[in-house]
């Protein structure tokens, strides 16, 4: 649905040139959930402005829903939606007026603009909104507004940046849902940036880490995690410590286990696959298990182990929140 | 054809929220009528030399309606800016809409409101004496109709490249006086001294303002008629053009 090839964008500034984005290589497939994840200033939102047609690239090319960035533009925009950060809807204008106008700019009639715009805000929880003032809406209310805008052409591919931001935690977790539910129910594919390791890993079925407009890693959130350290099985036992400490050493896949304070931790590749053959082997040498709990490593970790910084040091430090 | 119905969407989009907010129509139409009420029955008594033929009137109100076109176009850049602000612009660029027609649908509105304004201050005029052959006085209508397209594409092409509103207000305050002055709305030119009327044969818009006085005196066929159409057909192709190339640019 997207496809990029050594995308790239500087801008001229007083103080000199400025590499917002270095070259960037990826693709995204049709249906597919993709995040774009990294901290504010990495690149992420010039990458979605080059890929929406709103900002021309320097170096690289990109098919996006199989027409080209640089020699078709308007095929582009024709097959896309774009939600932008801060939305983009007029407070006085009405919820209706907005999504058919937006239908019928893509070229449908009115009545089957209508009919999408009424389709659209059922599928976003906006059921009976359609005759109310965008200035009166609340803010996840708005901000559903936004995707069904980006939505109610049916595009093939969707690019929403930051689509939480700003958000109240309930909010947020329920436009998760609906941007789900929506891929779900239309098939779009999604093409998200976030600068949240919860929002990327609750929602993507991919993920991009990008950093100083560089990609630096690439997988679904659980193979990221598994490619930096591996999970860690916590087990709690009654006694015989030591003997499980040698006892679990000696098992398939485990890299390392440590004692402390009662627990026995063991580092193995896949936590949730290992943690009953680990209990079986400790049960057959008589070792009773009291509890066990299974950690994956968080994407923080990831970010911390491929940049050497911290996603939230970077955010606290770039953000005023 | 594709363009002119994109246009005619954004058009009646913008009609429609400017019909929410009616007060700014109204308060763009309070000046021109305050100089009317206030300013107009001076000159009744004035018999300045150098004045066109005719009553007082046939030579004011005709100034009057082109400063109407030109204060009430060139501030148009602003309502553009707030929806930037909003993120409206770039939601709207990124749709297969042509760029022309996101300029255009803009300027049919600003056009439209200009001419009943316009017509509203030409009725108010008879009412307190102008005495104005039908013909000059559709005619000026429609000069003014041309100039409303030529300067509110030209403030919309303004507000995107200098993306402020204190950055526009400084640019447009700048250049409207000079126009203002060197056109002859508030007394004609002719009164003026030689370097001055050499300086206001520079402006296009004193022969717009030459030949709207002319449509009011009645005189459709002279030169000063057809120089101030031409002078306005120009400078609406001009902001057209200026106004489409800026749509079309990168939003860098």
């Amino acid at each position: 649905m997207i496809e990029a090839r050594g995308l790239a964008r500087t801008f001229k500034t007083r103080g000199g040139t400025v590499e917002a984005v270095r070259g960037v290589d990826f693709q995204v497939g049709a249906g597919e959930i993709v995040g774009f994840l990294g901290p504010n200033g990495a690149g992420k939102t010039t990458t979605q402005r080059m890929l929406t047609t709103l900002l021309s690239p320097t170096a690289g090319e990109a098919t996006v829903a199989g027409c080209d960035l640089r020699r078709d533009p308007v095929g582009v925009r024709r097959r896309i939606g774009y939600v932008a950060q801060g939305g983009g809807t007029n407070p006085a204008a009405l919820v209706d007026e907005e999504l058919v106008m937006q239908a019928r700019l893509h070229g449908l009639d009115r009545a089957e603009a209508e009919r999408r715009a009424a389709s659209i805000r059922g599928l976003l929880d906006l059921g009976d909104l359609g005759r109310r003032p965008v200035k009166t809406l609340s803010g996840g209310q708005r901000r559903r507004l936004d995707i069904a805008l980006g939505l109610v052409h049916a595009p093939q591919v969707v690019f929403l940046d930051e689509p939480t931001t700003g958000l109240d935690p309930h909010s947020r977790a329920n436009l998760w849902d609906h941007i789900r539910a929506t891929r779900a129910q239309t098939g779009s594919a999604v093409f998200l940036t976030t600068h949240y390791l919860d929002e990327a890993d609750a929602l993507c079925d991919r993920i991009l880490i990008i950093d100083h407009g560089r990609i630096v890693a690439e997988g679904t959130p659980s193979e990221l995690k598994r490619r930096i350290s591996g999970d860690v099985v916590s087990l709690n036992l009654d006694g015989h410590a030591e003997a499980a400490r040698a006892l679990l050493r000696g098992q398939p896949g485990v890299h390392e286990v440590v004692l402390a304070e009662g627990t026995v931790r063991v580092t193995v590749d896949r936590g949730d696959e290992q943690a009953i053959a680990l209990m079986r082997a400790l049960e057959a040498a008589s070792i009773r298990v009291l509890a066990l709990h299974v950690a994956r490593p968080s994407l923080d970790d990831v970010f911390l182990t491929l940049t050497g910084r911290s996603l939230r040091e970077t955010e606290a430090a770039n953000a005023p929140s | 054809m594709q363009t002119l119905r994109e246009a005619i969407l954004v058009f009646r989009q913008q009609l429609r929220l400017l019909l929410r907010e009616p007060v700014w129509v109204v308060i763009a139409l309070i000046q021109p009528l305050l100089y009317l009420v206030l300013f107009g029955p001076l000159l009744e008594k004035v018999a300045a030399p150098g004045f066109p033929a005719g009553d007082s009137w046939v030579v004011f109100v005709p100034g009057l309606l082109i400063q109407l076109g030109i204060f009430g176009s060139l501030f148009v850049g602003f309502g553009l800016l707030s929806d930037v602000h909003y993120g409206v612009l770039e939601r709207l660029r990124v749709t297969p809409a042509s760029r022309l027609a996101l300029l255009l649908g803009r300027v049919f509105r600003d056009t439209l409101v200009l001419v009943l304004q316009a017509t509203i201050l030409s009725l108010v005029a008879v009412a307190f004496g102008l005495r104005v052959p039908l013909a000059g006085a559709v005619i000026t209508v429609g000069i003014i109709a041309l100039l409303g397209i030529a300067l509110s594409s030209l403030s919309y092409a303004a507000a995107l490249r200098l993306k402020t509103e204190d950055a526009l207000a400084q640019v447009l305050n700048t250049l409207s006086v000079p126009v203002l002055l060197l056109s002859g709305i508030l007394l004609p030119m002719t009164m003026a001294p030689g370097w001055l009327y050499g300086l206001s044969r520079a402006n296009p818009f004193s022969y717009v303002v030459d030949g709207a006085r002319a449509a009011f005196r009645g005189e459709l066929g002279g030169t000063a008629l057809l120089a101030g159409l031409a002078a306005a057909v120009a400078l609406a192709v001009i902001g057209l053009v200026v106004g489409t190339r800026t749509f079309q640019r990168d939003q860098a």
